[in-house]
This record gives structure tokens, sequence and C-alpha cells, in this order.
């Protein structure tokens, strides 16, 4: 492994901001690689993030231009930006709480007009910045800051949502499979059209600790359990896949 | 643009003709009463002119698109009425902490709440100062006249392109809605943005205090953050000296200019013992009651404030100098009557009106008559 990304890290950056353990340290390396294998001028490209431990993964790290903007609403910055300069290309990388819950609304907007944004979702289940509190993708039973006797709600399937909201190209990875989401990253680059990827990021500071996964490995041993290709989930009971994330592409794009 | 000339037009309209003529070339926002017709105008006039409108689905994404456009480098505009304007507050305060140049018209209804929708008020006068949380500073416009949407919104894209500063029309209902003749004229000042390349984007040495602004795309690598930042955009959350240096400078730079952004009218004022100050539409009906009880012999004068923020003192203090007594009406319960009374030493008395309806003539000539006993 060489250090050829730091490249398109901002001169100044010294350190990642992530704890350790935290996936996203390892998902901001993977977008930098489809970026890199797509050849993108990081000059034309915008980076926008809303606020939570996901919206530091481009700001100010990534050296193009970087917008880190008001909770939940990264969409609606990212739109007027893309609309008035449609030469940009505005990547939006933020978390689920962040996208899913407090910008909710300009997610399914977002995804209905399929502006050509490319959406990556940091999902790790829980409000990790703020101290762990639940989330509007935690999943059901999962013990959080405000559930301490497990989370009594479903979560959102985050991929479905977007997709009958009308965007036109999604998929689900967790940062465990690394070849996969980079292929995916990079197909984003090339969609001209709303895409979202939501990548399953670990946080064992505030999910892991309390629920039975405290060391970081635990986390990953875990990811790497229960998500699983769509096609081995093909046949499965609806028991065996209770605890499954099935990942892959939910919504491909014509290429 | 629209060739020099007189034009038949509603307030609202003519606000948007003055936001093509300042140069704006993106609108977002979000359906309201009564400031809908503005949004419908720039639909179809940003459309035959080759700028971007797009409807968003409510007033926070509506006030984020015009920030993230004005990074792209658009003059950019969004209107609203109280509702609306509450919802944008947190973003009005992310556009002055990150010096975001943009314009918002607030057509003022009767609030509180969703109040009389279709009724007129002034009630959102401190809102616009203080709505948003910690210490900032926005420019804020009262326009009193068809003619006045359209020259102060030109004067509002000006000032918000000059100081890196969200700028505010506030109209009412009735300035809105009226209907008046206006004239257009090509010979009018027009400010762009300060660009500089490789220039800090977030702090300066220059008297004004106000940086150069690069667009995304240009190669600037521009890092732009609502979070406490230095001078090129890094996050410094726990750095008591950049957070207040920062807060410090975006208050300083449009204070400093008090004298210069603060625009007032006088008429009547000379001789005066009593003054009237006022503004918005309410300035109109001022003016009649002055030149009625000036027939009855009575020293009273008006002073019209075309500047709501920052507060014109050097303009009011010197008024109040020259005066016994000073009436404010206003169609809210005394936001500017405050205002005033920071300012002089002589007596304010409010008269404020929340009724969805102008202030009379009638109120204001009864007031001044009975402070004249």
């Amino acid at each position: 492994m060489t250090r050829a990304m730091e490249q398109y890290l901002r001169p100044g950056v010294k350190a990642t901001p992530f704890c350790p353990g935290c996936g996203h340290g390892i998902l901001m390396g993977l977008i930098l690689r489809a970026i890199d294998q797509m050849k993108m001028d990081m000059k034309k490209m915008l980076f926008v993030s809303g606020i939570g431990c996901a919206a530091w993964i481009p700001s100010p790290h990534y050296d193009g231009d970087t917008l880190h903007t008001l909770h939940g609403r990264a969409l609606a910055f990212a739109t007027g930006a893309k609309l008035y300069n449609p030469d940009l290309t505005v990547m939006v990388i933020s978390g689920d709480g962040d996208l899913s819950s407090i910008g909710g609304n300009h997610l399914i907007h977002a995804a209905r007009r399929d502006i050509d944004l490319k959406v990556i979702c940091a999902n790790n289940m829980i409000y990790g910045m703020t101290g762990g509190q639940v989330a509007s993708t935690t999943p059901v039973g999962k013990k959080t800051a405000t559930t301490a006797e497990g989370n009594p709600y479903r979560p959102f399937d985050l991929g479905r949502l977007v997709t009958a909201a009308g965007a036109t190209y999604v998929s689900r990875y967790s940062v465990t499979q690394p070849v996969s989401l980079i292929n995916s990253i990079k197909k984003a680059l090339r969609h001209k059209g709303f895409s979202f990827i939501e990548v399953m990021s670990p946080c064992p500071t505030q999910f892991g600790r309390r629920n039975r996964l405290d060391k970081p490995e635990d986390l990953v041993a875990d990811l790497m359990e229960r998500c699983i290709p769509e096609e081995d989930a093909e046949g499965m009971s609806e028991a065996e896949l209770a605890e499954k994330i099935v990942t892959g592409e939910i919504l491909p794009c014509r290429e | 643009m629209l060739p020099e000339g007189m034009y038949y037009f509603s307030g609202n309209d003519a606000s948007a003709e003055g936001a093509l003529a300042a140069g704006c070339r993106f609108y977002a926002g979000y359906p309201i009463t009564p400031s809908s017709e503005l949004m419908e105008r720039m639909a179809a006039r940003l459309r035959e002119i080759g700028g971007v409108f797009v409807q968003m689905e409510d007033e926070i994404a509506s006030i984020s698109a015009v920030i993230g456009a004005a990074w792209a480098g658009a003059k950019a505009m969004t209107a609203t009425s109280g509702p609306g304007f509450s919802l944008m507050q947190e973003a009005i305060g992310y556009a002055a902490f990150t010096e975001t140049p943009c314009v918002v018209v607030d057509v003022q209804r009767a609030g509180p709440c969703t109040g009389q929708a279709t009724k007129v008020g002034a009630g959102d006068i401190m809102q616009a100062r203080w709505g948003s949380h910690g210490d900032y500073q926005v420019i804020a416009l009262s326009p009193w006249s068809v003619q006045e949407m359209y020259d102060l919104t030109v004067r509002a894209f000006n000032l918000a392109e000059r100081f890196r500063v969200p700028a505010m029309l506030l109209a009412d209902e009735a300035v809105a809605h009226l209907r008046e003749t206006i004239k257009i004229s090509d010979a009018k000042e027009i400010w762009d943005r300060k660009k500089r390349t490789g220039a800090s984007p977030f702090g300066t040495d220059e008297e004004d205090g106000v940086p150069p602004m690069p667009a995304f795309g240009e190669g600037e690598r521009l890092a732009v953050t609502g979070s406490t930042h230095d001078d090129w955009g890094f996050r410094k959350t726990d750095d008591p000296d950049v957070h207040a240096r920062l807060v410090a400078r975006i208050n300083e730079k449009v204070l400093r200019q008090e004298q210069a952004i603060g625009e007032t009218e006088s008429s009547f004022l000379e001789d005066a013992d009593t003054a009237v100050i006022a503004y918005g539409f309410t300035a109109r009906t001022s003016l009649y009651a002055v030149k009625q009880l000036r027939k009855e012999g009575l020293k009273v004068g008006l002073l019209r404030l075309k500047t709501l923020w920052p507060f014109p003192e050097s303009a009011v203090g010197r008024a109040g100098g020259c005066v016994k007594r000073i009436l404010v009406p206003e169609m809210n319960r005394g936001q500017v009557a405050g205002e005033v009374r920071k300012c002089v030493r002589c007596d304010v008395e409010p008269l404020g009106l929340t009724n969805g309806e102008v202030v009379p003539p009638d109120a204001i000539t009864d007031a001044l008559r009975r402070m004249a006993r």
C-alpha cells in the first residue's frame, strides 16, 4: 500500500478526526480510490455535507471545494450549487441521521427531482457525535443512549425509500466490502442522475459498546457476517434474513 | 432587463424586476401569501433571461439552495412571509457566519403564527435582526412604495455583495400588493463581490473587514463551514481567539458602516417640535397625517426610515435632538419605538396597531394632537 491517496487531501490536514475503529476513515479512503480510478478533476468537485461525524469525511479534508452546511440541509445546499453550475461534480457525503431524519424531506425531494447528485450515506445506525442516541436507522431492539431497553421502532430501509422517491441509481454496501463499494461509487460518478449509496460503517464508540460488540474487530466481524450479497440472499427464508443486511445494487443504473 | 421607461407594477412584481436588474440569476422559493406573486414572476422571467429558478420543498430548503448557489457564484434570492421567514432563520445565521451574500424578501403579514395570512403587519422587524442564535448582523431595508420595492431590492443586492452579508427587504403586504407607476432607469450603480485569486476567503487585513469571495469550481479549493473557522475555512472549534476575532469582524464590518448603509428621509422636520418616525407603508399614512396637521399649524414633521438594520442611530439621534417628542406608529407592538428610545433623550410614544389593517391617518393625527396638548 502506498500513500498515493494523500494527493487528494487538503494541505494542512494532519489526521482523521474519527475514533479508533470507526468505519468512516475507511470510507474516506475508499471514496478517494474511486475518484482516483475515475481520474476526476478535484478542481471541479464539490463535496457537500451536513452535521455529524460523517460530515467530516470530506470537510475540510478533501482537496476540492467543501461545503459543510447545517444539520440535515446538505442536499438543499447541493441542489442550489449544482443547478447554478452544472459543470461541478457534486457529491454529498453525510450520515444516516443527517440525511434521513432531520434531512428526510430534502432526501425524498432531491431523489424525486433526479438532479445529478452523488449521495453517500454513511450509516452507523446511531447518532455518534452527540453521544449515541437512537436514529431512524437503528435496528429494532438495539440499545442506545435514549433506548436503554432496546429500540421499539422499525428503521428506515433507505434504499427502498429513495428508490420509491425516484432516485435512478441506488445501492448498499459495507465498508467491509471495499472492492464492490469502490465500483459502486465509480458507477455513481458516471451516472447522470440522483445516485444514493448507503454505506454500513461501524461505530464502536457509541453503537458497539452498548450492544455487546465492544471491540472494533467485533463490530467488523459482525458486519462481515450480517452483510451478504443479494445473490446469496436469494432463496433464504424470512427468518434467516432477519438479522442480515442484503448488499448490492437495489436499483441498477442504465449505463 | 426591462428597457428604460414607466411601468405599472405591483410591489411584488417591482421587487422581482429590481432583483433581475441587480444581476440576480438564481431564485429558490416556496409558496406563501402574500409574497407568492414575486416567485411566480421570477419563475417566468428567469426562464426568459437564462437564470435558474427552482421551487423547493420548504423555506428551509429554499434559503439553503440560495446559499449553495451563492457559493457557486450566483447573485441569489428568495422571498417569503412570516412563517417561512421563521423557518429560514437558522440558515440566515449560516449566511451571516459564512459571509454569504444573498437577499431575502420578507413580505410581512399579520402574525404571530399563521395569523391573518392575507392581512398586513410589520411584526418581523426584531426577528429580522435577532431571529438566528448568536451574535451576528444583517442589513434590512424598508420600502414605502412600489418604486422602492424596485430600488431597494437593487440596493439590497448591492449591500449584500459589498459587505458579504444577508440583506433583507422588509416589505409589508400593503406595499407588496399596491399597484403604482414606477420609473425604471438604466443609470444605476451595481456592485459585484470582490474576487482575488489565492486570497484567504474568511479573513482580511483590509479596512472594510470584507474578504474577497471566490466561487466553487474556480480552483480555489474552498472550505466553507458554519463551524468557527480560521481565515482559510479550517474548523477551529476550541480556539477562543479565533472565535472572538471572527464574531467581532462579522459584526463590526456592518456596524462600522451604519451611516453609509442607513438611509432616511426628512419631511417638515426643520422647525418641528414633534417628530413622527415611521417606515414601510405606515410612513405613507404618517406623511398624510403630518401634512394635515401642518395645515392646522402644528409643528410636526416626519423622519422616514428606509434602512432598519443596522438601525440608523445617527439620523434618529439627530432628529431626537431637535424635537420635544416622537411618535412611532407601526404595525406591531412597538418594535422600532424601542430602538428609537435607545437613540434619543426626548419622550417617545409608540402607536402600535396589530389588527391586520394599515395604521390609518386619523389614528396618527389623534395621537399627535393629544401629544401637542
